[in-house]
């Protein structure tokens, strides 16, 4: 965003203030991300910066804690329910999902303004009355304290995301492109394969990782419709911080944030790849 | 082509063009609805029939009448006037010793209870007596507990011998029935709820406000810079969003506590005093920062789609007509950015209001929301129709919210990252 | 957090052995049991869940559930799924999950293992603490603690008054978001009886005058939630004076050598112990007949500062099992602690609960 030649000196200063307010704000956004990663690595049981730490001498730092992470077999089983129930939940909301996308970007789609209401409705309404909501219908026909019940439910929360993202690449899929394979020789199967799937997989794979974030993180309905055999990451975290806050809770902190770069370099190299076989960008 | 149905246009098998048209389309129709409908009959099992029962558990009342058909049935043409006569004594007599033997008195004693303190020790005090009492009944149970010997009781147990109740309701609102069945507020020392409400409201308006002033300029940027530079600072917004949010709410922890990663800053520059720390979570404040800082993402996004939309040249324009920086932007500039203030406030606001989990962790006694109260009577007081009550009012809220957004919006303009 | 012990039977040489590993191994189950985790589970699982681990070859899964029991065992309950088979619990809850039916009930002279001499469970246990679907095992209290280092040496809080007494301990407190005990220690700290605390608490001027006393050092205290953040915030001096069970502040005074000081003037005791599912008494009796006999009791407080609920392990308690202190004087029960101990009245508490916690509520909202 440069500055116009005709800036006067107030516009001027008034520019550079006003960057300087976005680095705040910036700072503000990512700031508390970065903190957590070198108080992770503290060697006492403290959730701040020691003396050593700010000295930066090295006895200040260790692995301690993710040592105790690693060789805990609580949080262990916690990680590995958390990936069972989210990638259930996620491959049953992409299918589920994307199917309904393509019946909601068709022209003739009846009533889809109320549908699509209904839809995302899940991601609207607040996760504690869901919870309260399933809760209740759950253990009515025994689902709760059940993978089953955990997965049906993280499916209902992941669906909204899928649904958003395939229908948002579906709308942008140019028909075109269909008839211009047919017109250069392609089959119906060939063009599905070669033009339909490259171009809304992204969308597809998009929805799915959201999905699956939304099932990984998820707290609130997890703590009310599991039982103690389908304790979730999540769940572990959220004990540890209202019980005893130990700084293994910063390592599992960190390295969570690196799952979610991880993913959103993901998501960033689907959008670029999306954009360029849609010729929207030079990529 | 005046009279078209002389000469009907056909298809090539001789269908008129119309019919065939309509048949396509109605096929079509078909053919998406059925495409849809496996994930409508998920969500109608996994998510809609749920919220319908606990909308119904709100006002279903069927302890009284389970635990005590008898007393239930000799007290419905009971005036209220005076003391019920024996026969009504009898049969709470008789259902109080078929439900000890059963043991299923506790949850109607639960109940009655909630309504009138003292009605728990009466119902189970009695029951573990009432075997090889001696007509007549009325003195007997009198003497056992002189709660039986109250008015007050007798219409309690008359009241909510009824299918359905309006009292969660009522004490969602901070209202009861008096003695004499009229609906009163809760004297001031007992309301709780209709406050926390409030709160829940206000402090939502402050932290949407607070992540539009915030992301505004963001937003602004993002949208203003050449695309290679935008796509880089946009990562920075798009990080936290995908950052767990125990996470986020872990890290504030660790930044704010009185003995955490600021304070101990300030007070190694000599900024404050080491016994004059600061208490910025634990309260609202550290609710307000918190939530800012995760749902600050939620009002950047729709922003910054809205004013990429605009031509730079707006802006451009309006000044070399000779507006000064500040008017332009007020007249120009601003007015075109109003639908993504009112997507991003409003999605702001449907998800602070909602939530649960941060405020729990850091809001202390005065920074929680009502959402506490729903998670509290779920789990620890298990008055589960209270908590429906509170979760119903607040869905009722999130609804007409949504309803808004979805007239002034269209939630198939939602996008995500 | 969840521990898996399993015992594997290695006797299997000796051929006479192995028949009867077999037969055990035969019967050989897993118990899913429910207690307050912590210090508390460790104890636990040192006096009862080991040894009967090693005599049975059962497998004990430790679930921390306790503080959410009764609604965790309401929810199993609903959803025709009950999977705790022994749950640990507060007389109040064990009250009210026995009145729902969600309880076994429990003849203790047919089901519990009589004392050494003889004496039947229902003359052994302490008088009165037998439920009808209860068993318990220890007698704990709540208690006041503070950091010894945050007031001088020859200026100490001793009584319940000081810890209303801003003026002459400064500092904040933190006190349980319950009005549980609260309320007791305001109105002894307001001059009433330990005795009469309850009779007085029936009175709407009671409560009141509870209240009004709480409203002295309202700004200045922080409200808990979970058993193990006052030793915490005692520890790092964010507070000064910290109510909590007192088995944590021992825990953290002898194991991890804090400076806490228990004040045992007005402490408000009750029980702790087993309630069996309904369906599960036949899996359970075995562990539960074990668990509750004179010597477990005896050993869990090697590990933990509750008294045992059996007069019969009380004369057997010696010292802590890490450090080898004499366990007696830091029980609730050794009499120099027990003057002017309050009963928690949990019938005054099942009827008044409710109503008290929301009119809690309230008062914190003002």
């Amino acid at each position: 965003m440069a500055l116009p030649s005709y800036a006067t000196r107030g516009e001027r200063l008034w520019h550079y203030v006003f960057l300087g307010l976005c680095a705040l704000i910036f700072l503000f956004l990512i700031g508390p991300l970065l903190v957590i990663i070198p108080l992770s690595f503290n060697a006492e049981p403290y959730f701040t910066f020691t003396r050593a730490m700010a000295h930066l001498d090295p006895s200040g730092y260790s692995l301690r804690w993710y040592h105790e992470f690693f060789t805990s077999s609580a949080w262990l089983d916690s990680i590995k329910n958390s990936f069972i129930i989210g990638i259930s939940a996620t491959l049953l909301a992409t299918v589920l999902g994307t199917i309904a996308a393509l019946g909601l970007t068709s022209r003739h789609m009846p009533a889809r303004g109320l549908i699509m209401a209904l839809l995302i409705s899940p991601m609207i309404v607040p996760l504690i009355i869901s919870a309260a909501a399933m809760f209740f219908f759950f253990s009515k026909i025994h689902l709760t304290q059940t993978y089953l019940g955990v997965i049906l439910a993280h499916t209902a929360l992941g669906i909204p995301f899928v649904v958003i993202t395939v229908t948002a690449t579906l709308s942008s899929f140019d028909t075109t492109l269909i008839r211009a394979a047919h017109s250069l020789g392609a089959n119906p199967v060939r063009t599905f394969f070669k033009v339909v799937l490259p171009l809304v997989t992204p969308g597809v794979v998009s929805g799915a990782l959201f999905a699956f974030i939304t099932s990984f993180d998820e707290v609130v309905v997890v703590l009310f419709v599991s039982g103690p055999e389908q304790r979730t990451m999540p769940i572990q975290m959220w004990s540890g911080i209202r019980e005893e806050i130990s700084p293994t809770i910063l390592a599992v902190a960190t390295l969570l944030v690196g799952l979610s770069i991880l993913l959103l370099t993901t998501l960033e190299l689907l959008r670029r790849r999306g954009e360029r076989l849609r010729g929207l960008s030079p990529g | 082509m005046s009279d078209s149905s002389s000469y009907p246009l056909t298809t090539a098998d001789g269908v008129p063009l119309k019919t065939s048209l309509r048949r396509a389309v109605r096929r079509s129709r078909l053919k998406a609805l059925l495409l849809v409908s496996p994930l409508l009959a998920f969500l109608l099992i996994a998510f809609v029939m749920p919220i319908a029962e606990m909308l119904w558990r709100s006002v279903d009342n069927p302890e009284v009448a389970t635990a005590l058909p008898r007393t239930a049935e000799a007290l419905a043409d009971w005036n209220g006037e005076a003391l019920p006569d024996e026969a009504v004594y009898a049969a709470l007599a008789a259902d109080l010793e078929a439900g000890d033997k059963a043991r299923s008195l506790g949850k109607m004693a639960s109940r009655l209870n909630y309504e009138k303190s003292g009605m728990r020790s009466a119902v189970m005090g009695t029951a573990r007596r009432i075997e090889g009492v001696e007509p007549p009944y009325k003195p007997a149970l009198i003497a056992i507990n002189a709660d039986w010997g109250e008015l007050a009781t007798w219409r309690v147990i008359q009241r909510e011998s009824s299918p359905y109740t309006l009292s969660y309701y009522l004490a969602a609102i901070d209202r009861q029935y008096s003695p004499d069945g009229d609906i009163v507020a809760v004297p001031e020392y007992m309301q709780v709820y209709v406050g926390l409400f409030w709160r829940t409201f206000w402090m939502s308006a402050v932290i949407t406000l607070l992540t539009l002033l915030l992301g505004y300029p963001v937003a602004f940027l993002l949208a203003n810079l050449p695309l290679r530079h935008s796509n880089l600072l946009m990562i920075l917004v798009l990080l936290p969003f995908w950052t767990s949010l125990l996470v986020r709410t872990t890290t504030w922890i660790a930044i704010l506590q009185s003995q955490g990663v600021l304070n101990d800053i300030m007070v190694a520059v000599g900024l404050i005093a080491d016994d004059a720390r600061w208490q910025m979570i634990h309260n609202k404040t550290g609710t307000i920062i918190a939530m800012t800082h995760i749902l600050l993402p939620f009002m950047i996004l729709p922003l910054y789609s809205v004013m990429k939309t605009i031509p730079p040249s707006y802006m451009r324009a309006a000044r070399s007509l000779g507006g000064k920086p500040l008017l332009s932007f007020r007249r120009v500039y601003f007015p075109l950015t109003i639908p993504g203030i009112a997507a991003g406030g409003i999605l702001v606001f449907i998800l602070s209001i909602g939530y649960y989990i941060t405020p729990a962790l850091v809001g202390g006694q005065s920074g929680r929301f009502i959402t506490n109260y729903i998670a509290y009577h779920m789990q620890t007081s298990l008055n589960w129709g209270l908590a429906a009550a509170i979760a119903s009012i607040l869905l009722l809220v999130v609804i007409v919210l949504y309803m808004l957004f979805n007239r002034l919006i269209g939630v198939d303009k939602v996008k995500l990252g | 957090m969840i521990k898996k012990t399993r015992f594997k039977g290695t006797l299997a040489g000796a051929v006479g052995v192995s028949a009867l590993v077999a037969a055990v191994a035969a019967q050989a189950q897993t118990l899913n049991i429910v207690s307050w985790g912590g210090a508390y589970s460790e104890s636990q699982q040192k006096a009862y869940h080991e040894p009967w681990m090693k005599k049975t070859g059962d497998e004990i899964v430790n679930i921390d559930r306790s503080s959410n029991a009764l609604a965790g065992l309401r929810a199993q309950s609903q959803a025709g799924n009950v999977t705790w088979d022994l749950v640990d619990m507060l007389p109040a809850d064990a009250m009210i999950a026995c009145d729902e039916g969600l309880a076994e009930t429990i003849d203790a002279d047919a089901l519990l293992a009589d004392a050494p001499d003889g004496t039947p469970p229902s003359k052994d246990f302490i008088a009165g603490s037998l439920g009808e679907c209860f068993v318990p095992q220890i007698v704990y209290s709540n208690v006041v603690a503070f950091n010894t280092e945050m007031f001088p040496a020859d200026h100490q809080p001793s009584t319940i008054a000081d810890v209303f007494d801003l003026d002459k301990y400064p500092g904040k407190r933190a006190l349980m978001r319950k009005p549980i005990n609260n309320l007791e220690w305001a109105l002894v700290a307001d001059g009433v009886d330990p005795k009469d605390v309850y009779d007085v608490l029936s009175t709407d001027e009671g409560v009141a005058r509870a209240f009004e006393k709480l409203d002295t050092i309202k700004d200045q205290v922080i409200w808990w939630e979970e058993g193990a953040q006052p030793p915490q915030l005692l520890a790092d001096q964010e507070v000064a004076f910290g109510s909590g069970y007192n088995g944590r502040f021992f825990n953290a005074a002898v194991a991890e050598g804090q400076p806490f000081k228990i004040i045992w003037d007005a402490q408000v005791f009750e029980l702790d112990g087993w309630v069996v599912p309904t369906g599960k008494l036949d899996k359970v009796k075995d562990y539960l007949k074990f668990a509750t006999d004179t010597q477990r009791l005896a050993d869990q407080a090697k590990y933990i500062s509750y008294g045992p609920a059996r007069k019969s392990s009380s004369a057997m308690v010696t010292t802590h099992a890490a450090t080898g202190i004499p366990m007696k004087t830091h029980m609730p029960t050794f009499p120099p602690n027990f003057k002017t101990a309050i009963p928690k009245d949990n019938t005054f508490w099942a009827d008044h609960n409710d109503e008290l916690t929301q009119r809690f509520n309230a008062w914190l909202a003002m």
